[in-house]
C-alpha cells in the first residue's frame, strides 16, 4: 500500500462510497470475456460441485455434479465443461484445419512428449515465453479471456487443469479425450494468471480493488459483493451499509469455489443424499426431482455471484483503457497462440513440477514483468504518478525554458542535445546526472543538469534537463518531438528501460547442483492412475 | 515457572464472568488465534473463562459465522481414522518410508479416557504419568494424549486430535491434516496454520516433560504433517521445523496480561451471563449484555475476522478508526488513530508536533489527488 492509497481508504470510509485511485483502466477488458464461477465440495482436494458459466449475461449455463466424492463423476463433469470452454476458446483458433478442436493433439502423428525433438530448447512447453533466440511468433489477432470473482476461484481452476491434464483417454480409469485437453488449457491459464499484468484469467476482486479503495481492509475486499458494495452502494445505502449486508450468507451467498456452511449444512447434505437414495432405489422420477432440487439449490448460491460479475465488468469497462493495456493483452494473445501451436504440434501436457531451469527462468520473467508493469502503469495514469511525485520519484511541473536546437559539440560530430528548464512544486529528490523518463515522450531520455531552488518563488523547485533520443537524426528537432516553452510535462525515475533477460543454461546444461539435466518428463501411468489411488 | 494452580478466588471470578453457560474448552487454534493478538484482554478473558463468544456475539446482535461444513468434518475425521486403522498401521509406513525413522515394533497407546472416567484433569495426569514414567517402552505412539499450557497464568486444557510418537527418548508431534499437499505443495496458509498449532502441542508436551523433571529439549521442535496426496485419500507424510512459531508463540503467550490481574480490573458484578430460560433460550438483555462487553476492552484487527466469534461487535465498536482499514494503512497514516483526524490534517489541520512529517504528507496527498482527479474527471 502507498500513503496515497490509505488516504483514499480513510476518505471512503468518510464519504461512505470507494474512492477512485486509478484515472484508467489497467487491465485488458474482452467484450464477450467467458465468465466462469466455480464451486466445490468442502473437505475435499478438488472436487467440484457446480459451475455456472457464458459469455452472455442473460444465458448463463449451469453444470452440476450430483455426486462429488465420485471420481468417475468428477471427470464427466469436466468433459461437460470441456465442451463449453473448449467451444468457446475455439472461436479464437483459426478456421485454417476443421479437424483441430480447440487444438486437440493430433494422435498418431508423433508420439506423446516426442515433439519436442523438432522444437530441443521447449522440453517443457512455456508458451508465451518467447524462446531465446527463436523469432517471435505472431499472435492471434483475439485471445479468450476468462473471468472469476476471485483468486481463490482462479487457483481452483488451475488445480482442475492440474487434475484433468495428465489423465488417459484409453485404458483402465479412461476419460474423454477433451478432459486431458480442457486440463491442459486450464493449467495455462492458471499459470498465466501468475503473470503481472496478465488479463487473460482475471479476477475481479483483484481487477476492482485495483482501481478503487473501499472504506474497509483488504481482507473484507475479498468478497466480491462486498467490494461491489463499496464501490456502487445500491441507491439509499452507503458502502459500508451495502457491504455489511453483503457479509449475510444467506442474503448473498459466497461467490465460491467454497460453499456457506451453512447451506452445506442444511441445504445441500440433504439434496445429495435424495439423490443417492434416488439411485439406489431406482426411482426415475425421485431421481429427477431430487436432481432438479439440487440445480435449484445450487442455482440459488451462483446466481447472484452471476449478477455481480457482469455488474463489475460493466463498472470496469466505464473506465477508458490504459495506454499500455494493449501491449499486455498483446503478450496474453501470443501466450494463447503459442499454447494453441503446442497442442497442434502434439506436445506434451505441462509436466507436474517445473524443472530447474524453466523454474529459474519464470521466476526471472515474473520479476520483470512486474517491474514493467509498475513503470507502465505509472507512466499510463497521473494518479499512480502521483505516488511517485509523494516520494520525490518523479515531480510534475511548467516548462519555463527550453533551448530545442542546443548542440553538444564535444564529440567529433555535434549531436542535438536540446536542454530545458522545468519549475515544479514537487519535492525534487533527484541529484545531477539522474536520467529520467517523460511518459509523454517514450524513448526520450532526460539528464539532470541541474536542481535549484527558485529565487523569487519559495517553495518552488526549477530542474534542467538535458534530452536525448527520440528526436530524429538531424539536428534540428521535428516539432511535437519534444515539449515546448509553457508546456505541462512529468519526469519520473521510472524508466522504460530494461536489462535484457539474463541468459539461462539450456535443460541439457543444468549444473549438478540443480540436480543435473532432468529426464525428459513422459506421463507416467501412476499420473494417469491418481486420482483413482 | 511453577505450576501454580489457579486460586479459588479467581476460578469463582472466572465462573462468574461465564455465568450459567457450559464452559468452551481451548484448543490449539483458540490458542494460536489468542497469540496472534495478544493485547485483546477480551478475547484473553472471555477465553479464560470459557465464555461461548459465538452465542454471546449473537444475543447482542453481531452474530457470526464459525460454522464448518460437514462434508469437510465427515471428510478430515474419515482420513484420520484411515491413518490411525489398524495401529496407524499406514502412519507407521510413512513414517519409515518417507522419513526415515526405526518404527519397528512400536506400541500404541490410547488416552482417550482413563477408565470410562475422562475428567480433563485426570487424564492429564494419566497422560503426565505414561509419559514421564521411567520404565516406558522406547518406542511408542500416543493417541489423544491430553495437554494443557499456561495461558495468562491459568492452564488451558488441550483437546488435540494428536498423537505423539516416542522414538528412543525424543518426542515428536504429529499433526494430522486433511488439506491435500499437490506435487509437494500445499496450501501455504494452512500449512502455517498446521505450523503454529503443532508449536502449541510442543509448548504443552515440553512443559509437561518439565515439570516432571525431564529435560524439555527431549521434545523435538521437528512435528511431522500428515496429510492426504495428491488427488488421492492417500496419506503423505512431511517435517515441519516449527522453531520459529514456538519462538512467536513463547513471545506472544509471554505478552497476554495474566489473567488474574485483568480480572481485578473490572467489578465483582461483570457477567456474561445470558441468563437462559429451562429451555436454554437467552433472557438477558441486550443492551445489558453489551454494556457488559464494553466494560472489556477489545484490540480489534481485521485478521480477527478469521479467528474470532465477536469479530463484527469488535469491527463495529472500532468504526472510525484506522486500524480497522487494516494495519498497512494504519502505518501509512503515520500511525495516527481516527480517519478523522487523517482527514483534518490532510485539510490543512495545524498539526502537534510531532505529527508534523505526516500531517505535511497527509496534506500533499489530498492535494495531489484533487488536482489528478480533477483534470481527469
Amino acid at each position: 500500500m502507498t500513503l496515497l492509497t490509505a488516504f483514499a481508504r480513510a476518505e471512503a470510509a468518510a464519504a461512505g462510497r470507494a474512492q477512485r485511485i486509478r484515472t484508467v483502466r489497467h487491465v485488458h477488458l474482452s467484450r464477450r470475456p467467458l465468465v466462469v464461477i466455480p464451486l466445490q465440495l468442502a473437505g475435499e482436494a478438488c472436487a467440484p460441485l457446480a459451475v455456472m458459466l457464458g459469455d452472455d449475461p442473460d444465458k448463463p449455463r449451469t453444470l452440476t455434479v450430483y455426486e462429488p466424492r465420485d471420481r468417475a463423476r468428477r471427470f464427466e463433469f469436466a468433459a461437460d465443461l470441456a465442451e463449453v470452454i473448449l467451444g468457446h476458446l475455439d472461436g479464437y483458433l483459426p478456421p485454417d484445419d476443421p479437424d483441430v478442436h480447440a487444438g486437440t493433439p493430433t494422435q498418431g502423428a508423433p508420439a506423446q512428449g516426442a515433439p519436442a525433438q523438432g522444437a530441443p530448447t521447449q522440453g517443457a512447453p512455456t508458451p508465451g515465453a518467447p524462446i531465446q533466440g527463436a523469432p517471435a511468433l505472431e499472435p492471434l489477432p483475439d485471445a479468450p479471456q476468462l473471468l472469476v470473482p476471485n483468486p481463490n476461484a482462479a487457483a481452483f481452476l488451475r488445480l482442475l487443469g492440474r487434475s484433468t491434464r495428465l489423465r488417459r483417454t484409453d485404458g483402465e480409469h479412461a476419460v474423454r479425450p477433451t478432459v486431458p485437453l480442457l486440463g491442459r488449457w486450464l493449467t495455462h491459464y492458471g499459470e498465466r494468471a501468475e503473470v503481472p499484468g496478465s488479463a487473460l484469467l482475471l479476477a475481479m476482486t483483484t481487477a476492482l480493488a485495483e482501481h478503487w479503495a473501499t472504506g474497509q481492509s483488504d481482507l473484507e475486499d475479498a468478497n466480491l459483493a462486498a467490494l461491489l458494495g463499496w464501490v456502487d452502494p445500491p441507491d439509499g445505502l452507503t458502502g459500508q451499509q451495502a457491504a455489511r449486508l453483503a457479509e449475510d450468507p444467506v442474503r448473498c451467498p459466497p461467490a465460491g469455489p467454497v460453499t456457506d456452511p451453512t447451506f452445506d449444512n442444511e441445504v445441500l447434505e440433504g439434496r445429495m443424499a435424495a439423490i443417492r437414495d434416488a439411485t439406489e432405489a431406482g426411482d426415475g422420477p425421485a431421481l429427477a426431482r431430487a436432481q432438479a432440487a439440487m440445480d435449484a439449490a445450487l442455482h440459488s448460491q451462483l446466481a447472484p455471484t452471476w449478477d455481480l460479475m457482469w455488474r463489475a465488468h460493466a463498472l470496469l469497462a466505464e473506465l477508458p483503457e490504459a495506454a499500455h493495456a494493449q501491449r499486455r493483452w498483446k503478450d496474453d494473445r501470443r501466450s494463447f497462440t503459442a499454447q494453441a501451436a503446442w497442442l497442434r504440434e502434439g506436445g506434451a501436457p505441462q509436466p507436474r513440477r517445473d524443472s530447474a531451469v524453466a523454474a529459474a527462468k519464470r521466476l526471472a520473467r515474473l520479476e520483470r514483468e512486474q517491474q514493467r508493469l509498475a513503470v507502465e502503469r505509472a507512466h499510463d495514469d497521473p494518479l499512480v504518478m502521483a505516488e511517485y511525485r509523494l516520494t520525490g520519484e518523479a515531480f510534475a511541473g511548467t516548462v519555463v525554458d527550453a533551448d530545442l536546437t542546443r548542440l553538444d559539440t564535444d564529440g567529433k560530430k555535434p549531436k542535438l542535445r536540446p536542454w530545458l528548464i522545468v519549475q515544479t512544486t514537487d519535492a525534487v529528490i533527484v541529484e545531477p546526472d539522474a536520467v529520467l523518463a517523460n511518459p509523454a515522450f517514450p524513448g526520450q531520455a532526460a539528464k539532470v543538469i541541474e536542481v535549484a531552488d527558485a529565487s523569487r518563488e519559495p517553495g518552488r523547485t526549477l530542474v534542467t534537463l538535458e534530452l536525448s533520443g527520440g528526436m530524429g537524426r538531424a539536428l534540428t528537432a521535428p516539432p511535437g518531438s519534444t515539449p515546448a516553452r509553457g508546456d505541462a510535462v512529468t519526469y519520473t525515475t521510472l524508466r522504460d528501460d530494461f536489462q535484457p533477460a539474463p541468459q539461462f543454461p539450456s535443460r541439457e546444461e543444468t549444473p549438478w547442483t540443480h540436480g543435473g539435466p532432468p529426464p525428459e518428463y513422459v506421463p507416467t501411468d501412476d499420473d494417469a492412475q491418481e486420482a483413482w489411488s | 515457572m511453577t505450576a501454580r494452580q489457579p486460586g479459588a478466588g479467581l476460578q469463582t471470578g472466572l465462573d462468574r464472568l461465564r455465568g450459567r453457560a457450559l464452559p468452551k474448552n481451548h484448543d490449539a487454534r483458540t490458542i494460536s488465534a489468542l497469540a496472534a493478538n495478544p493485547g485483546c484482554a477480551r478475547r484473553a478473558l472471555m477465553d479464560a473463562a470459557g465464555v461461548d463468544k459465538q452465542r454471546v456475539a449473537a444475543h447482542v446482535g453481531f452474530a457470526a459465522q464459525f460454522g464448518q461444513s460437514r462434508f469437510a468434518i465427515v471428510r478430515g475425521n474419515a482420513f484420520e481414522a484411515q491413518v490411525k486403522e489398524n495401529g496407524a498401521a499406514q502412519l507407521l509406513i510413512l513414517l519409515r518410508d518417507l522419513l526415515d525413522l526405526d518404527v519397528s515394533e512400536v506400541g500404541y497407546a490410547d488416552f482417550n479416557d482413563v477408565g470410562g472416567n475422562s475428567s480433563a484433569e485426570l487424564r492429564h495426569l494419566h497422560t503426565r504419568h505414561v509419559l514421564t514414567a521411567p520404565d516406558q517402552p522406547g518406542r511408542t505412539l500416543l493417541d489423544h494424549p491430553l495437554l494443557r499450557l499456561r495461558v495468562g497464568g491459568r492452564h488451558a486444557y488441550l483437546e488435540p486430535d494428536l498423537i505423539a510418537l516416542r522414538l528412543d527418548g525424543t518426542f515428536h508431534v504429529i499433526e494430522v491434516k486433511s488439506f491435500a499437499v499437490i506435487d509437494g505443495q500445499a496450501d501455504p496458509g494452512k500449512v502455517a496454520a498446521a505450523a503454529i498449532q503443532s508449536a502449541v502441542y510442543v509448548r504443552a508436551l515440553r512443559d509437561l516433560v518439565t515439570e516432571a523433571g525431564g529435560d524439555p529439549a527431549a521434545v523435538s521442535h521437528k512435528t511431522i504433517l500428515v496429510a492426504p496426496r495428491d488427488f488421492s485419500s492417500q496419506p503423505t507424510a512431511a517435517s515441519l521445523d516449527v522453531r520459529r512459531q514456538l519462538g512467536v508463540l513463547d513471545r506472544q503467550l509471554s505478552r497476554i496480561a495474566s489473567i488474574e490481574t485483568l480480572l481485578a480490573r473490572y467489578p465483582g458484578t461483570l457477567t456474561f451471563d445470558l441468563d437462559p430460560d429451562a429451555q436454554g433460550r437467552p433472557r438477558r438483555p441486550a443492551a445489558e449484555l453489551a454494556a457488559a462487553i464494553g466494560q472489556v476492552a477489545a484490540s480489534y484487527a481485521p485478521e480477527c475476522l478469521a479467528t474470532c466469534e465477536l469479530c463484527f461487535l469488535c469491527r463495529d465498536e472500532a468504526g472510525g478508526t484506522t486500524g480497522a482499514l487494516g494495519k498497512p494503512v494504519r502505518e501509512d497514516l503515520g500511525g495516527i488513530e481516527y480517519i478523522a483526524q487523517a482527514r483534518s490534517l490532510a485539510r490543512g489541520q495545524v498539526p502537534a508536533p510531532e505529527q508534523a512529517e505526516i500531517a505535511a504528507q497527509l496534506l500533499r496527498a489530498a492535494q495531489l489527488r484533487a488536482q489528478v482527479l480533477g483534470e481527469a474527471v
